[in-house]
């Protein structure tokens, strides 16, 4: 569904040097499959996440989406952001409206499946508040909630637990692997946590460090539904091992 | 709120304690009572010279905001437009004020509209100021939001940079209330034939120093009123807005 073409991408900085982000990464990704993206920060991960999501310009190749070339960001296309990015001035409810008001598809329907994700995030009853009165962890679903209101076939996560503590990051995990398991979509997750992205992904895409090339795609084989507690399997073990590997090398794995 | 009125009641105080017991002259300071006595003499004049000012600030203020709302659009709109318009806005704070009222009486006639103007030039700049700060220091997070949300320029001027920019137009608007007050009076003592600036010049002009006195304090309570009056509309209306100037988190 997403076709990545030998694509790269570099900034001009400040003192007009070329800075080059990512080097020819080809990547195709099936429907409905979860990839996660990892790799060291400034590997380019958000910048290719940004690529697919039509919010930067490709320097060289292309991203294609079902047959289309992106060069805006896309209808179907959902994105959560590192920090949840909720408007200040408007309540929760309103948020999560905010993409169908913006592409004006508002619909008598438009609340009524607003509520059901927030809902589904356990955040009924706080349609009404405003982000403020709201912690990071709700804050977070109601962001998720936002990507999704008008049903994307393509959700893009942006390092979206990072900011918060554990307890809540292992219980966004499963909540994000229920709402991907009742309306599968495809999902691009980058993240720089090795287990969270052997714990979500179907495949993990290991980038190297800057410029960012693709050094392995990673496929996990722990049988679904997953849930914590299975990272002592085998399939983990390995796939989170390989990956850890491909990061820092062989031999500083372990420790000495 | 008790607090506030106990430390004003208390220097009125103090104040009229001390022209009684050292007899100060009235023309260097006079007893609050003989301000309130001469004042109160006429309340309908007095009243009347209060509301002939507070047409010039409101008119003044309104103009204000008509003004520089789509003027700190345009500002921050695009760099060429901002170099081209921010040294005639420098220009216009550079002229004194007090030196162009009588020359725009001349230009505009002795109507209303040369003390509009005045008020107008002596309160917009902060507020534009202020907008325009607003406008640019919308987080780069929420502008990507909106392009996600495939938002043209309108509607991310419209949805998200004007409301980001709310508590610091309200800061810019506390500033030009005040300014508004003081616009109009440097207009009145120009040129007026009423309101309380001119009230101030003329009772100066027969020594009916109390009646100045009177005129000073009834525009101090009114910067005061016109002040609250905006932070309630902020309070009421924009009740996510932080309210006090500094910018949200």
């Amino acid at each position: 569904m997403i076709e990545i073409e030998n694509v790269s991408k570099h900034f001009i900085s400040r003192d007009r040097d070329r800075i080059a982000a990512l080097t020819s990464v080809t990547l195709s990704i099936r429907r409905n499959e979860f990839v996660c993206l990892v790799g060291p920060s400034g590997c380019g991960k958000s910048t290719l996440l940004r690529l697919v999501g039509g919010l930067l310009p490709v320097s060289q190749g292309r991203v294609i989406i079902d047959g289309r070339p992106v060069a805006e960001p896309r209808a179907e296309t959902g994105i959560v952001f590192q920090s949840p990015t909720l408007l200040p001035w408007a309540s929760v409810l309103d948020n999560v409206l905010f993409p169908l008001k913006m592409m004006k598809r508002l619909t008598p329907d438009s609340r009524v499946q607003a509520r059901r994700l927030l809902q589904l995030v356990g955040l009924d009853g706080f349609e009404g508040k405003y982000p403020r009165e709201l912690s990071g962890g709700m804050q977070m679903r109601a962001g998720i909630c936002r990507a999704l209101v008008h049903d994307p076939d393509i959700l893009l996560m942006d390092e979206p637990f990072s900011a918060l503590d554990a307890l809540t990051r292992e219980e966004l995990t499963l909540e994000l692997m229920r709402l991907w398991r009742e309306q599968p979509k495809t999902v691009l997750f980058v993240t720089h946590s090795i287990p969270e992205s052997v714990m979500l992904a179907d495949r993990v895409v290991v980038l190297s460090a800057r410029p960012g090339r693709i050094a392995a795609i990673v496929p996990v084989e722990v049988p679904r539904p997953r849930r914590f507690g299975m990272e002592g399997l085998d399939e983990f073990q390995r796939a989170a091992g390989r990956i850890r590997e491909l990061i820092f090398g062989t031999g500083r794995s372990t420790l000495h | 709120m008790v607090l506030p009125i106990a430390a004003i009641a208390g220097l009125f105080l103090v104040w009229e304690a001390a022209c009684q017991m050292f007899a100060v002259p009235a023309y260097i300071i006079p007893a609050p009572s003989a301000i309130w006595k001469e004042t109160t003499a006429l309340p309908a004049n007095v009243a009347w010279h209060t509301l002939v000012t507070a047409k010039t600030v409101l008119l003044g203020f309104v103009v204000c905001v008509l003004v520089s709302l789509p003027l700190a659009v345009l500002l921050t709109s695009s760099p060429v437009v901002a170099a081209a318009i921010y040294p005639l806005l420098v220009l216009t704070q550079a002229i004194p004020k007090v030196a162009l009222a009588p020359i725009l009486v001349v230009v505009l006639g002795t109507s209303e509209l040369p003390r509009v103007v005045v008020t107008f030039l002596v309160a917009f700049f902060p507020l534009v100021l202020s907008i325009a700060s607003g406008l640019v220091s919308v987080p780069p997070e929420l502008i990507e939001l909106g392009r996600a949300c495939r938002a043209g320029r309108a509607a991310e001027l419209w949805r998200i940079r004007l409301p980001y920019a709310v508590p610091f137009i309200f800061s810019g608007l506390k500033a030009a209330i005040a300014l508004a007050v003081v616009g109009a009076v440097v207009a009145e003592f120009v040129n007026a034939d009423a309101g309380l600036g001119y009230l101030i010049q003329t009772s100066t002009a027969f020594f009916k120093v109390q009646l100045a006195w009177g005129a000073l304090i009834i525009l101090s309570i009114m910067g005061i009123a016109l002040f609250q009056i905006v932070v309630a509309i902020e309070r009421i209306f924009f009740p996510w807005s932080p309210g006090i100037d500094k910018p949200p988190v």
